[in-house]
Order: structure tokens, then sequence, then C-alpha cells
């Protein structure tokens, strides 16, 4: 492709390559910062050279059609992908996360669509699966300690003011909403500091809609840093304080989403308005920053 | 620490319907619209096959001795079906069972009569070719993912070959060893049969009431008094009953304290331990326990190597009380014993079901059995369909209570 040509010039117009409507990301240093990570699979090139940022307190919406690297970008920080190049900041201390175990030590926890909840299990179960509190010398002879985990779970549901009729219920009696809110709580039961959500409204009804929306306000006002990817937009416009916009493996656009419409970010998505940028971003800052 | 600030409003944090209102027939009733009729069925079962039997045979079934009798009867099935409930909970199956415990069984036998074994090398002998068949269904099932059943199927016939090689050239060897006849021929009596349950029984309600004191500490929602009560008088009266009904007869089979104390140990390992929410949660959704750190392939190979290990077991028991070896897999052992745990209230799809329905299954196929045979017009013919429509009735039970369950979950 043309526009990788290393060569061009273009670093200079590094600054001008991100069409940013009054964007103001908060002071700082961000909990995490991606710069230039690039991600091939095969001959497709998922992320070309993508920059991210997310601050604590503060929940970024990334949205773009399909293909347009959202889940890869979300992989790649949750260390399901391994980016071909790149840097990945945590408080400014650059870090490598190599799989999931290392994201995970990190803080950055991930709520994938699938929600991965044990269906059969009670809440209690689910929200410390894998992590049970026990005590015993064999791997058979384990007890958990019922009593302390269900109070943990009692507080964990209050602090993000989850509503269900008793955490000892299994999980498949829960509404979608009470699900998509059991699966946010285990991350903070894992002391997140970055929560990704993939999707985490897609199929739900309104009211429960909702439910989730005031769960990911309750977990930015925790003080956590939150990423939300999307499609609809109306939700995205409800709870997003940045919107980050990706088209064809770029970061398009990023927009404060309180300056900002509908539809200019239909149109950043779309790349309707902003149909020359892929020649703006032609420069390869990656290779400034990799030297 | 904030917790203690948060404790005291904790039990606002959900709208929970205050348990200690509820009454046993509420708390029932919503068990049913959750469709977790968890052992009902198999409970109702019992006290249908148990009255009919006691009518039609004169009042013979309810003897001391034949239910002690039963007992005895239903040792290997019972044996099996723990085995049984550990891979369905997986959501695997294990069709190499009843093979693995004639095998097993024999290759008892024949270590104490051909080779000169005493009595416990032989039984460990035969506990260890149990434990490593299971090792190898559970390697193969897990780490190269071939289907259980296949894998089992396989390994159900591998075994009755080998269990016709290794009894070469006789078909039937004879089980001499006193003390490994002994298994099913001898009984725990008094004092022993007394004061070894006491003890157990005591630690159970000690540990109920220390939890619910725990939970009242905690400020938990607390389970109605009438629940707690209930379990320890339930408890009690099993132990109390069945002592006096072994009492009237001979005693306690041996075999029949072995599995109280096999059934008492895997309950604490699923309900209690980390392994046993492990398997559930595998059985529940094995990508969702991988992601969440569970080595999932470590729990299937320990699990079926239990199940084995216990198959094998069973195995032995069979032996024992046949007071021999024989090279011919019994056909209904290992349908029974599938039958039982699903009667039982466990779920053929995984991650459902309890060990404490292997107590109610056993009995309910057990008594199906001895009651028919106590009819002595009757023959395997009745005998074999009776089952059969006992099991298709838990089967559907188990299905539309999934189908229930599913319609009200989202």
């Amino acid at each position: 492709m043309a526009e990788n040509q290393p060569e061009a010039p273009g670093g200079a117009q590094l600054p001008g390559s991100e069409q940013s409507a009054g964007a103001v990301a908060p002071q700082g240093e961000p909990v995490l910062r991606l710069l230039g990570i690039s991600k091939a699979f095969g001959a497709v090139q998922a992320l070309k050279d993508v920059d991210f940022e997310v601050y604590a307190g503060e929940v970024v919406g990334l949205v773009g059609d399909n293909g347009a690297g959202k889940s890869t970008l979300i992989k790649t920080i949750s260390g399901v992908n391994i980016p071909d190049s790149g840097e990945i900041l945590l408080d400014g201390r650059r870090v490598s996360i190599n799989g999931p175990a290392d994201a995970t030590a990190l803080g950055i926890e991930t709520v994938y669509q699938d929600l991965a909840l044990c269906d059969n299990l009670d809440v209690v179960s689910n929200l410390f699966l894998g992590r049970e509190d026990s005590a015993g010398p064999l791997p058979f002879g384990r007890i958990m300690r019922e009593v302390e985990m269900e109070r943990r779970t009692v507080q964990v549901l209050k602090q993000l003011d989850v509503k269900i009729p008793s955490v000892r219920v299994p999980v498949a009696s829960l509404s979608g909403g009470q699900r998509q809110s059991i699966a946010v709580a285990k991350t903070i039961l894992r002391n997140a500091r970055l929560v990704l959500l993939d999707e985490p409204t897609a199929a739900l009804g309104v009211a429960q809609t909702r439910q989730v929306l005031n769960l990911i306000r309750r977990l930015r006002d925790q003080g956590l840093a939150v990423v939300v990817i999307s499609h609809n937009l109306a939700d995205v416009f409800e709870v997003v304080d940045r919107v980050i916009v990706m088209r064809l493996g770029r970061r398009a656009a990023t927009f404060d989403i309180h300056a900002t419409t509908a539809e200019q970010v239909v149109a950043a998505i779309t790349g309707a308005e902003f149909g020359e940028e892929p020649e703006v971003n032609g420069a390869t800052p990656g290779a400034t920053l990799a030297s | 620490m904030s917790t203690e600030v948060t404790s005291t409003t904790t039990t606002t944090a959900a709208p929970v319907p205050q348990p200690t209102s509820l009454t046993p027939w509420a708390a029932l009733g919503e068990r049913f619209r959750r469709g977790d009729l968890g052992q009902l069925p198999a409970v109702l079962m019992l006290v249908v096959i148990a009255i009919f039997f006691q009518i039609t045979s004169q009042g013979f079934f309810f003897f001391p001795r034949n239910l002690s009798n039963l007992m005895l009867q239903i040792a290997t099935t019972a044996c099996l079906s723990l085995g049984a409930v550990l891979v369905l909970l997986l959501g695997e199956i294990d069709l190499s069972m009843a093979a693995v415990a004639n095998f097993c069984g024999a290759v008892m036998v024949t270590l104490s009569v051909y080779h000169g074994f005493g009595a416990l090398p032989a039984l460990l002998a035969g506990l260890v070719a149990g434990a490593i068949i299971g090792l190898i269904n559970g390697f193969v099932v897990a780490v190269l993912r071939v289907p259980s059943f296949v894998v089992t199927l396989a390994g159900y016939i591998f075994y009755s070959g080998l269990l016709l090689h290794i009894l070469l050239p006789n078909t039937t060897i004879r089980l001499i060893d006193p003390t490994l006849t002994g298994i099913m021929t001898n009984y725990v009596t008094f004092p022993w049969d007394v004061l070894i349950p006491i003890p157990v029984l005591a630690i159970f309600v000690g540990l109920l009431l220390y939890t619910r004191a725990q939970r009242r500490r905690a400020n938990l929602a607390l389970s109605p008094i009438w629940d707690v009560w209930g379990r320890i008088g339930l408890a009690i009266l099993l132990f109390a009953g069945g002592l006096f009904i072994f009492e009237s007869a001979f005693g306690v089979p041996y075999s029949t304290f072995l599995l109280v104390g096999l059934i008492l140990l895997l309950w604490i390992m699923l309900r209690f331990t980390r392994f046993g929410r492990h398997i559930y949660a595998v059985g529940g959704n094995a990508e969702a326990a991988r992601r969440a750190g569970i080595n999932v392939i470590w729990i299937r190979i320990a699990v079926f190597t239990l199940t084995s290990t216990l198959a094998a077991l069973g195995g032995i028991l069979d032996s024992s009380r046949a007071i021999s070896a024989t090279a011919q897999v019994d056909p209904a052992l290992l349908l029974n014993a599938i039958a039982v745990a699903v009667i039982g209230g466990v779920s053929l799809f995984g991650g459902r079901g309890s060990i404490w329905g292997v107590v109610l299954g056993a009995l309910v196929i057990g008594s199906l059995s001895n009651g028919l045979d106590l009819l002595s017009s009757q023959n395997a013919d009745i005998k074999l369909m009776v089952e059969g429509v006992v099991l298709l009735i838990a089967v559907i039970i188990d299905a539309l209570a999934r189908r229930r369950n599913a319609v009200q979950g989202r």
C-alpha cells in the first residue's frame, strides 16, 4: 500500500492526522496508552499504527464499522492478540502483555459478549469462579469459605447498585441485564483498573439497557477506566465521555461527547465526510517512534 | 474497614424477600416455579414403589431382613452410580464402567486365587487398575478431545475382551480369601454401628449451626430456622431409622457402611471444595471455566480417574458378593448405574445434580428389582419393562425441568 512507504516525510503532519472536534482529553497520565500499535493477520492489516489512551474515571466509547479494528484493538489490550509493533504503557510505564493472564495481572479485565458465566452456578460461585476463597492441604480438600465469599458478593453488588433477588439463585434465572451486571461485578472483585466491555447492551431490552448504562457510570464514578465497544450510538452518547472512531484499521477520529453530534460520529465511522482521511494518515509515525 | 460500615445495611442491597418469613410450602412453591424440582420426583417415586410392593408382597417388603438384603443388592450399582454422577456433572459419559468394574473385580480375584496375593494387596491392585483405566480414558477425552461416548464405548469392548483374557482358560473363578468374601457378608454390629456414625452426625449438626451463626454475624440472609431443624431432624431420622432396621436384621452391612462413607466424602468434595465447584463449572460452561483460569484438562482427567476407580470398587463388591469372578460383563450393570444417577436428578447435560440423588435413585431401582423378585411370578421380562418406564419418566421430568428453566431464564 502506497501510504505505508516509510520514507514519506509525513511526520510533521501527524497532529493533523486525526479529526478532532474539540476533543479535550482529561489531564494527567492515562491509565493505559497504546502507541503505534500495528497488527496484521496474514495479508490483512487489521490495525495500522493505532494510538489509544484511556484515563481513570473516564468512559471511552470505541466505535466503528464491522472490520474497522475495534475487536482487534480490544484483544490487543486484553492480551488475546499480541501486536506486531507498537508500545503499551500502563501509568506511563512500558509493559508487555503476552497473554490474558498478563492483562489480568495488570488490572485489565474484559467482559466479552458471551459474558462467560456458568448458568448452572449461583451468583456467588460465578463471581469467585477460579478464585474461590479456600483453605486446605490438597487439591481435593480445599474447603471454600462460603460465608466470606457471599459477604463480599453482597458488598460488591451493593457498591454497584445491582439488584438481584438472591445471590444464591443460579445465574440462568437472571435477566440479561442482571447477567451483564454479574459479569461486570466479577471484574471489580478482581480489582480491575481498566474494564473493557464488548457490546454490553447488545440484545438487551430498554430497562435492562438502562440498568447496564447506570452500571457503567458507577464504574466510572469509582475511578475506573472503562472502554465500551458499541454499535448503538444512542447508548454511546448517553454514557461515554469520549468517542474514539476506528476506520479501516486506523484511529479515524476522536470526539468529546459534549461537543459533537451523532451525525459527525456516523460520518467518521463511514468515512463520508472525511473521505480523504486515509491519505492524511499516510505517514508512518510508527517508524519515528521505533527509532 | 469500610466493609464494617456497609455490613449493617447489606440486607438492603438486594430486595430479598425476607426468607425467614417463608413457610416451607411457599419455599417449595418457589422452587417449583423455578423448575428446580431437585429430588422430589425420586422421593415420590420411591414412596409409590415402596407402598405398592408392601401391599402386593403381603407386608414382606418392609421386613428388616429384606431391606438389609436390598442394601446388599444395590451396593455395586450404587457404587458405579457415584462415578456416573461425577462424569455426568461434567457433561460427559462413561460407558466403560460396567466392563471396568467386572475387569477390576477379576483382577482382584485372579491375583488372590492364582498369584497368592493377600486380601489388601489384591484389593488395592483392583482399585489401581481402575484408576489407570480412568487416567487413560480421561487423557483421551480431555487432551485429545475425542467424545467420551466413543472413547468409553471402545473401552467397554476392550475391557470385556481383557476380562475374558485374564480368566483364561476358565470362565469363572471362585474367590476363596475369607477377608475378600467377607466384605459383602459381614456386618458392623453393636456398639460400633452406633459409635462410629454418632460423631459424624454431631459434626454435621455442629457445622450447620456454626455456619448459621457465621452468616448472622456477616449479616447475610439466613435460611429459615425450620430449614435448619428440618435438616438436622432428617439426618437424625435417617440415622436412627436405618440403624433400627439394620439392627433388627444382622447389623449394618460393611458395604452399606462403605457406601455411606463414600457418599459423605463425595458430597463434601462436590459441595464444599474448590475441586467440586470446578467440576460443576466445567459441566455448566467449559469455556467460561477455562477463561476463569480453571485447568479444565486436569479436572476432566481427575474425574474420569475417580469414576473408573469407583467402578473398580463396585466390581470388587460384586465379586465379593458373588464369591467369584466371571468372564461375562453384566449387561444390566452399566444401564442401571446411569439410570440411578438420572432418576436421582442428575442432568445428562452436565452441571446439575447432587450425589444424594444416588441414594434415592439406587433405592428406586433396587426396590423395583427387589420388589418384583418378591412377587415371584414376575421374571426378568416385567422387571426390565418396569425399569425402562421408570427411567423414561425420570428423563422426561429432567427434560421438562430444563425447559421450564430455560423459558423462565431470560
